[in-house]
């Protein structure tokens, strides 16, 4: 245990050291929510809130935000014929815009049939192959982020509001032990960096609280929309960790984790992240 | 505990790695073509400063996508315009960025984009007015590289 | 990537009057610089052009270079005096061409 503290200790002076260089405007006050009683932070923070006034007028006006070209090629993909029962997403739930508004706030949501969560992503390929008789879309295909993030979409501005009584129950305690839990080769969990250090630079990273309102998210990095569940295994990566595999029992249970971790956020999907 | 642990000596190691590799300063060689690029689009005359501002961030939150507006000051009139900005980078492969083509029904001579640095470098502008004069101006964008958002 | 392309302008302006233009296109921006799994280099693969005009006329036009970032975002201004219609294109290294047009009035 001594030896675990130290290292933090020791990557904690690592980013103070770091954080000489700050930005300007990374050290403005960061405008948040307040969290509801008994949860783990005082205010919760968007990710928007960390990230430097480029970035967030990139996500500020819908034209110049490139997540929105996603929505638009899912826009004509909602209305798109696939499958052999000759149906639409829309030929089921109509217009989006009224039929998903809100639906994505809410996940991942319980599914009695299959006896757990699910999430957007899974959710969708549900549709495909029960609903629609198509193949469902790979998780990272260019598809299958377009319509999890033109779902999420319908959600834009209303509060992330998660379930996590009842069955849901040990998902989310599953969750939270793996965000707690130390994993890698640099022994870090998802707690040592976005609970405990949050608002401080690690190398050149200036950490947030991870919230995943904003997903899926334009990453700068990557150039395109990332899903949750790879952020996580990139996050693992990074701690030069064993990732757990995306649509994993595993990644479902952090999601949800993370979700309530962000209750109240306005959804922000498509969110622009470096 | 006295003696440092394995765990301690390796992390001590990725410290310092994490250190050496920081950019600290803009001193990116000019190894690529940047020089050449300017030199043929002013043919070799001597650009004067002022006329330029660039809006660039002082440090990039990800070189992949840096935004660039540009101003050049003129009254982008039928007899006196911004005929063309060069942009070149001298610290990436290629020095070269974007070449813009003003014309009079451009009404203003501004335009925005995104572009790609490889590492603290100089963004440098050069303005070719219809008169023929010249006008430039840089920033230097430092531009972190490792780390998560690496 | 045959998206449409994302355009912003007002629908009408005052006759001389100063618009604003934003564009975005969908496009990988492949440099030319990456390697794939096996080591060999990804060719390069770009929007090499942008042009934009009005009636005709040769309003706004740029050279691009693989250090503009994927998905090309390109703002700019346009004095209007008639109306009419801007015609935009974007052209690929392949030598395809992405076009769009948006067409804008005068205010009484």
């Amino acid at each position: 245990m001594v030896a675990r503290y130290d290292s933090l200790a020791l990557l904690t002076a690592v980013a103070l050291v770091l954080s000489g260089f700050a930005a300007s405007g990374q050290e403005a006050e960061r405008k948040g929510i307040p969290a509801p009683p008994g949860h783990v932070f005082k205010t919760i923070i968007s990710g928007y809130e960390y990230r430097s006034k480029e970035t967030r007028a990139l996500q500020d006006d819908d034209l110049e935000n490139p997540g929105f070209l996603a929505i638009e090629r899912a826009t004509d993909m909602w209305k798109t014929v696939e499958g052999s029962e000759g149906k639409s997403c829309m030929s089921c739930h109509g217009d989006a815009e009224t039929s998903m508004k809100g639906v994505g706030a809410a996940m991942p949501k319980w599914s009695e049939k299959l006896n757990k969560p699910v999430n957007l992503e899974q959710q969708i390929n549900i549709c495909r192959s029960e609903h629609m008789k198509a193949e469902p879309w790979a998780f990272k295909s260019q598809q299958l982020t377009d319509m999890t993030a033109f779902v999420r979409n319908q959600s834009r501005g209303m509060p992330v509001t998660v379930k996590t009584d009842g069955p849901m129950s040990p998902w989310f305690e599953k969750g939270k032990q793996i965000y707690y839990t130390r994993v890698g080769q640099l022994d870090l969990a998802c707690a040592s960096c976005h609970e405990q250090n949050n608002g401080k630079f690690l190398r050149a990273d200036f950490l947030s609280q991870g919230q995943s309102n904003g997903f899926p998210t334009y990453r700068l990095r990557d150039q395109r929309l990332i899903p949750l569940h790879e952020r996580f295994e990139g996050c693992m990566f990074d701690v030069r960790g064993v990732p757990y595999k995306p649509l994993s029992d595993e990644f479902l249970a952090l999601e949800l984790y993370v979700a309530w971790r962000g209750i109240g956020l306005p959804v922000e999907t498509p969110s622009v992240r470096n | 505990m006295g003696a440092i642990n394995r765990r301690q000596a390796f992390l001590l190691g990725g410290g310092l790695v994490a250190l050496t590799l920081m950019p600290m300063t803009a001193d990116a060689e000019p190894s690529n073509d940047a020089a050449e690029l300017i030199k043929k689009f002013t043919g070799g005359k001597e650009a004067a400063s002022g006329k330029i501002s660039l809006d660039l961030p002082e440090i990039a939150e990800n070189g992949n996508t840096v935004p660039l507006s540009l101003t050049v000051d003129s009254p982008m009139t039928a007899d006196n315009y911004v005929k063309e900005v060069l942009f070149v980078a001298d610290g990436n492969p290629n020095g070269g960025v974007a070449t813009l083509m003003f014309s009079p029904l451009s009404g203003k001579a501004e335009a925005s984009i995104r572009i790609r640095l490889a590492q603290t470098q100089n963004v440098i502008a050069v303005a070719k007015m219809s008169d023929g004069s010249l006008f430039t101006e840089r920033k230097t964008v430092k531009v972190t590289i490792g780390g998560c958002g690496g | 990537m045959a998206d449409r392309p994302r355009i912003k302008l007002p629908k009408e302006a005052k006759q001389g009057e100063i618009i604003q233009i934003k564009t975005l296109v969908s496009h990988l921006m492949e440099s030319g610089q990456r390697k794939d799994a096996q080591g060999k280099t990804i060719p390069r693969k770009i929007i090499n052009k942008f042009t934009c005009e009005f009636n005709g006329k040769a309003v706004f036009a740029c050279a691009l270079e693989p250090a503009i970032s994927a998905n090309p975002y390109i703002q700019f201004d346009a004095r209007v005096d008639e109306a009419g219609t801007f015609k935009f294109a974007w052209t690929d290294d392949d030598g395809t061409v992405i076009t769009a047009e948006e067409k804008i009035t005068l205010k009484a």
